[in-house]
């Protein structure tokens, strides 16, 4: 087995505000194996954002580590950081708000190669035709300002533009959600391509637990700052380990008039962050709780290969899920 | 045969703009039965959300009816076209017989007034009753709508609610008049999928205990399987096929509704099956072809569809605006 591109260890990162401290990410640890997709799915507030602008370090962690390719990125002095940023990059959510307007898409995606300065501006020309034709556009749209293109056309812009430092690793925050469903499916089909192309590994950031199993080769699920479940894709969606997961995989209306609903719907909102449930943090929402999900945090059961469980009620979900089999 | 209380025919909406008129809706027609829900269903810039504008009386200055009808029948049995009606006769409309559900739950609420008190507006407006009477009948809607503790919720502003909460108070002022058409225009959207789960579940369960027509707007595929009875799916100004829910996703008629149903992620599907993409974008309203709209996205165009192509019978139940009599199976890029 090869050493994964990613470590990450009992990341936090916690937020003080006057009326106390946000718990946005709290000991999360997983490992990204090389050329793999792994997914971060979790509802608004979940923290998967935070957690992926902190693996990147754009913002400091408040403890732990990420180990990128075997070194710790939050021990690096600003000068080794910087060098290290060529290896990774990002996607963002909206592609309005993430291309500066009074660039041209050539600008926009020659940017990165200037501040490291790589190659002449005709070589960085260069680049950035074939660029936007691996990604789907026209070497001629470099002209081009961002206003000119469609909303999928500019993320495929966004995309071009994280590819230009030839990333080993690109965190995708959300790329997809804002597009229209039948331009989602040709962006999800466009980083299915690079990876494959390029072997690149990937942390894709979803609230949409069916884009991510479209997608990811692994999914961590998050609530309230904590990863709930982390497992292979297929495992996680299709028989999730954790109550949370469940929930979440049965909440999701299915594009089929004839399936049986038999929806288990939770009750109440995700409870504040300022002061999160003792213990589990799911517990005041989660059908099977008990006494002593309150006591302490649970440890990650191991339910499957590569597949860990943050509950400590795992023996009373399988005894559910037999009786709703049989 | 349901009675029909909602029958849009051949709906044409333009827009003033800078060079003349934009035609934003050029061929709308669907019929909605009593007590049932039809899904209006389509991607950004289709029309949905101005079709719904239409029906409410709501578009906006530069906007206008240009064309067809909006035939609407109230609770004592009189069918009124919508599209011809004034100001002041939509004002008696909105509440008791027609009312509306945005996708934006913070910016469709005042922040300055409580909930009780914008909830209580609509009653305030349409039905006599003194302070207390109306103050209690609130109450009563706020629990129809499942929040808790309504009886001090009630003096809440807003900002004190969450999303999943405030989108209950919109549904809770859009049906305490008890109307007999609720449009609801993306009203799960902007929630996360297990707030979306409640509001679904509550929606389902006002319409047939209060026995409402719903004009159910949204873009997503699993929320129509969900919800509706019947479906018009719209594509750049036109409804392109409408039928009951079932036919829609088991007996496609329209290249277009084939090709968005290939474009969602399902769960369980075998790992690497891609999922096949509609090429190309939606064509500005500006820069419409001529004859099908969505011939330059499809698989199966041929030269007969540079000439127009209005929505025709395919079966008893269902219709579609394409040439084609029979739908091929869409092919695989390889």
């Amino acid at each position: 087995m090869t050493e994964p591109l990613l470590r990450i260890r009992n990341l936090s990162k916690h937020f003080p505000t006057p009326r106390g401290t946000v718990r946005a990410v709290e000991d999360v640890s997983f490992d990204i194996p090389r050329g793999s997709i792994t997914g971060l799915v979790g509802e608004s507030g979940s923290g998967k954002t935070t957690l992926g602008r902190t693996i990147l370090r754009l913002t400091e962690p408040t403890s732990g580590q990420t180990i990128f390719d075997g070194q710790d990125l939050n021990s690096l002095e600003p000068a080794a950081m910087r060098l290290m940023r060529r290896r990774m990059q990002i996607i963002f959510q909206d592609p309005v708000s993430s291309l500066n307007p009074r660039l041209k898409v050539e600008q926009v995606i020659a940017e990165g190669l200037a501040a490291h300065g790589i190659g002449k501006r005709a070589e960085r020309r260069k680049r950035v035709a074939a660029l936007l034709e691996e990604v789907g556009l026209q070497a001629d749209h470099m002209r081009r300002y961002p206003h000119e293109f469609s909303g999928g056309q500019r993320q495929r812009i966004g995309i071009a533009r994280a590819l230009a430092l030839e990333p080993e690793f690109i965190v995708a925050d959300e790329s997809v959600s804002a597009l229209d469903v039948s331009i989602q499916a040709q962006v999800l089909n466009l980083l299915l391509e690079l990876r494959e192309r390029r072997n690149l590994t990937m942390l894709f950031i979803a609230h949409d637990l069916s884009v991510v199993e479209y997608l990811c080769d692994r999914i961590a699920v998050m609530y309230l700052g904590r990863v709930m479940e982390f497992g292979p894709g297929a495992a996680v969606s299709t028989r999730p380990m954790h109550p949370y997961t469940q929930a979440l995989n049965s909440a999701i209306p299915r594009p089929d008039p004839h399936a049986v609903r038999d929806r288990e719907i939770l009750t109440g909102d995700i409870p504040s962050p300022l002061d999160p449930p003792s213990g589990c943090v799911f517990r005041t929402r989660c059908p099977i709780a008990r006494d002593i999900c309150g006591q302490s945090r649970p440890d990650p059961q191991e339910v499957g290969v590569e597949h860990h469980s943050y509950c400590k009620r795992i023996e009373a979900l399988n005894e559910r899920r037999a009786s709703e089999d049989a | 045969m349901t009675e029909t209380i909602l029958d849009v025919r051949d709906l044409r909406v333009a827009f003033g703009a800078r060079r003349g008129e934009v035609t934003a809706l050029r061929d709308v027609s669907f019929t909605l039965g009593r007590g049932r829900t039809l899904a209006l269903v389509g991607e950004s810039g289709s029309g949905k959300s101005v079709t719904s504008l239409s029906l409410m009386g709501l578009l906006p200055p530069n906007g206008r009816i240009s064309g067809g009808q909006l035939l609407f029948t109230d609770r004592n049995g009189r069918t009124r076209d919508l599209s011809t009606l004034k100001q002041r006769d939509f004002r008696a409309l909105r509440g008791p017989e027609l009312s509306m559900i945005f996708q934006e739950p913070m910016s469709s609420l005042n922040p300055l007034f409580t909930i009780g008190d914008q909830i209580g507006e609509m009653l305030w407006l349409h039905v006599p009753m003194s302070d207390a009477d109306r103050r209690k009948r609130v109450i009563e809607m706020l629990e129809l709508v499942e929040i808790p503790a309504a009886a001090s919720r009630v003096d809440q502003y807003p900002h004190e609610l969450s999303g999943g909460m405030r989108q209950r108070v919109m549904i809770a002022m859009a049906i305490i008049c008890e109307p007999r058409l609720l449009i609801a225009d993306e009203p799960t959207t902007a929630l996360d999928v297990t707030i979306q789960a409640q509001i679904l579940d509550l929606m389902r369960r006002l319409q047939s205990d209060l026995g409402m027509s719903i004009l159910f707007i949204t873009h997503d595929m699993g929320v129509v399987a969900e919800m509706a009875d019947d479906v018009a799916v719209m594509y750049a100004g036109a409804v392109v096929e409408e039928a009951p829910v079932d036919r829609i996703f088991d007996h496609t008629r329209h290249p277009y509704t084939q090709g968005l149903l290939a474009s969602i992620p399902r769960p369980g599907r075998a790992h690497g099956e891609r999922l096949v993409p509609i090429p190309g974008t939606v064509p500005p309203l500006t820069a419409l072809p001529p004859g099908c709209a969505f011939a330059p996205r499809c698989p199966f165009s041929e030269p007969r569809c540079d000439k127009p192509v209005q929505l025709s019978r395919k079966a008893a139940d269902h219709r579609a605006a394409c040439i084609l009599d029979t739908l091929p199976a869409r092919p695989v890029p390889a």
